[in-house]
């Protein structure tokens, strides 16, 4: 053979790429990696159901499962669980979450209350996934009753028993006594000054609508103040911010007027509606105030920032003022520029007090018994959770 | 002269036209106040009408009964939409004596649905969180006053009794407790206030007048 050198250098580099190959140790096999085509078993024992919390708007539902068989134990490939939800039977619908391995529960807060749905439960390796698990159908519902809300119903039902006793008390004739609120003489007192003066007595009920209970209060003591007025014929001034509340405040006060016997004398353009926007009925009633002049000026009812502008205006004017309302905000104003406040539930047992009526005596009563109650909770749960007993106390938890 | 500047001059005229009862009640004021009077009852009348009739009374009437978009009042029946309506137009009954009493059922409902609905979330609200926040341990003095200061102001608004004796003194706590509370409230209230002069003052000075 000639030039066998040269031979064996071009053999050596043809044949140089697979010299990798000669390296391998006689003892060591390469096999190529294993591709995992073998699906994860599917969960079983899926069941969904709607789900009752304190709020209970039904839109919730929960999901429950058994792991899959692959899922910590088995092939232990599981790496999570992809579930999806459908409205229509025989789909398996959006997808809605992916939870991790070792999940078995979910609660779908996203369900529209009184649709139906149907969940379907995957479990996945990474590259495949198992069969679905299919759930029956379920859908959210409003509970009738909340379980976590029983001791609203337990302590209403005793304040509820406590109003009917005294009102039926009351009804029969029996003296329920109520203590003298200093501010009552007042709203006399500033009334018999506008008589004698012969000015009107100007009587504002708020800015609140007629669903607010100050305001209810306040008309309840409207009537009171319409009667005196309406028996010694003094112009009374009630301007509303509201038109409902001015249509009740007519009622009232021509109710009033026909009790003392002086229907006659009713004149509904004393009732006045100005306006719904807060600091133009300020405006409005500092107007009245400084042009008809009211010898005495009575605010009862829901007051929010108007209640200086008010206030102080009538100072200046010189007129006696008594306030009322239960806006603790604007309380202080009252007490600072008026001559007389009611403060907070004074209102409510300001409107009891004067009227007698038995339903309103039956419901202060309640609530003031209701205080003692709560007085009487509050102080066996400090004594209870000083001694480390904090069921007592959790029980009240409604949320 | 840009529309700006005109929407703000009038602004700043009639700010100067309120603040001028400061002084006295002079026209200016009784301008202002009539126009400001006016124009609301004009501009609630168009909100109440556009916020309120139209998408809960005429829009479900006729996209549900005459065609439209249901989706929005699904579950809902066109019918249903008329029940608030006819309760509403029930409170005009009151121009006519002779049917005057009409008005008082729709006044009835309101006030009464109200008051039910409110019923349950205000005692929680209102009574069991605040029972069950104020069952502290008298651990800290914080803690002590706020239980004294709860039972004291509770106590004076107790009206089935006289205040005499131990309940008088518990009363009189109470009132201290309220009042301070009160004087710091009312300190926190003019604070509030005075911003709303700054931003006045500013409005005038800086948006007007550009003197600053």
């Amino acid at each position: 053979m000639k030039y066998p050198l040269a031979l064996t250098l071009v053999l050596a580099a043809l044949l140089s790429p697979f010299a990798s190959l000669a390296e391998v140790a006689p003892d060591e096999i390469v096999v190529p990696a294993e591709i995992d085509t073998v699906a994860p078993a599917p969960v079983t024992g899926l069941t969904a159901r709607d789900y009752v919390d304190n709020s209970d708007a039904g839109d919730k539902i929960v999901l429950s499962w058994e792991l899959s068989a692959d899922d910590g134990s088995g092939e232990g490939d599981v790496v999570a669980y992809e579930l999806a939800r459908s409205t229509v039977e025989g789909e398996t619908g959006d997808s809605l979450t992916v939870v991790p391995a070792g999940a078995t529960r979910y609660i779908d807060d996203t369900a529209e209350p009184g649709t139906v749905y149907r969940y379907t439960v995957t479990a996945t390796d990474g590259a495949n996934t198992s069969a679905p698990a299919i759930s029956g159908p379920v859908a959210g519902r409003r509970s009738f009753f909340q379980p976590m809300r029983l001791p609203v119903l337990v302590l209403l039902g005793i304040f509820f028993g406590m109003v009917l006793i005294f009102t039926q008390l009351a009804q029969r004739g029996a003296e329920l006594f109520v203590r003298r609120i200093p501010g009552l003489n007042a709203i006399e007192e500033a009334v018999g000054r506008a008589t004698e003066m012969g000015r009107p007595v100007l009587y504002v009920p708020g800015i609140g609508e007629i669903d607010n209970i100050m305001t209810i209060a306040s008309l309840t003591i409207l009537a009171h103040v319409a009667k005196i007025t309406a028996r010694y014929d003094t112009p009374l001034i009630v301007p509303t911010a509201r038109a409902v509340v001015m249509s009740a405040a007519e009622e009232v006060v021509k109710q009033a007027h026909a009790e003392v016997g002086k229907p006659d004398t009713y004149d509904p353009d004393n009732i006045r509606y100005l306006s719904d926007a807060q600091f133009a009925f300020a405006g409005a009633v500092n107007g009245i105030m400084l042009r008809e002049k009211p010898a005495a000026n009575l605010y009862m009812g829901a007051f929010w920032a108007e209640s200086l502008l008010l206030a102080e205006t009538g100072f200046e004017a010189g007129a006696i003022q008594v306030a009322g309302t239960a806006m603790v905000s604007q309380l202080p104003f009252f007490v600072t520029a008026c001559d007389f406040t009611l403060m907070g539930e004074e209102l409510y047992a300001a409107s009891a007090y004067l009227s007698r009526e038995p339903k309103l005596l039956g419901s202060l009563k309640g609530s003031d018994w209701m205080k003692v109650l709560s007085i009487a909770i509050m102080l066996a749960g400090i004594v209870l959770r000083f001694a480390g007993h904090d069921a007592f106390v959790n029980w009240f938890r409604t949320q | 002269m840009s529309a700006t500047l005109i929407w703000t001059t009038i602004g700043a005229i009639l700010t100067l036209c309120v603040y001028s009862f400061l002084y006295k009640d002079n026209p200016f004021y009784k301008f202002a106040e009539h126009l400001v009077v006016g124009v609301s009852a004009g501009y609630y009348l168009v909100i109440y009408y556009f916020n309120f009739v139209q998408p809960r009374v005429v829009n479900p009437v006729f996209l549900l009964r005459y065609g439209g978009d249901p989706i929005q009042f699904a579950g809902f029946e066109w019918w249903m939409a008329l029940i608030p309506g006819i309760l509403g137009l029930m409170l005009y009954a009151r121009f006519f004596p002779k049917i005057a009493w009409v008005g008082r059922w729709p006044l009835g409902i309101y006030v009464g649905g109200y008051a039910g609905l409110g019923l349950s979330p205000v005692m929680q609200a209102r009574v069991f969180q605040q029972m069950e926040a104020n069952a502290l341990p008298l651990t800290s003095i914080t803690n002590v006053l706020l239980i004294v200061g709860l039972i004291g102001t509770l106590t004076y608004f107790f009206f089935s009794m006289k205040h005499r004796g131990i309940l008088g003194g518990l009363a009189r706590i109470g009132i201290v407790f309220i009042m301070v509370g009160f004087g710091a409230s009312f300190g926190y209230t003019v604070m509030s206030r005075i911003s709303l002069l700054i931003g006045r003052v500013n409005f005038l000075l800086v948006d007007w007048l550009h003197l600053l």
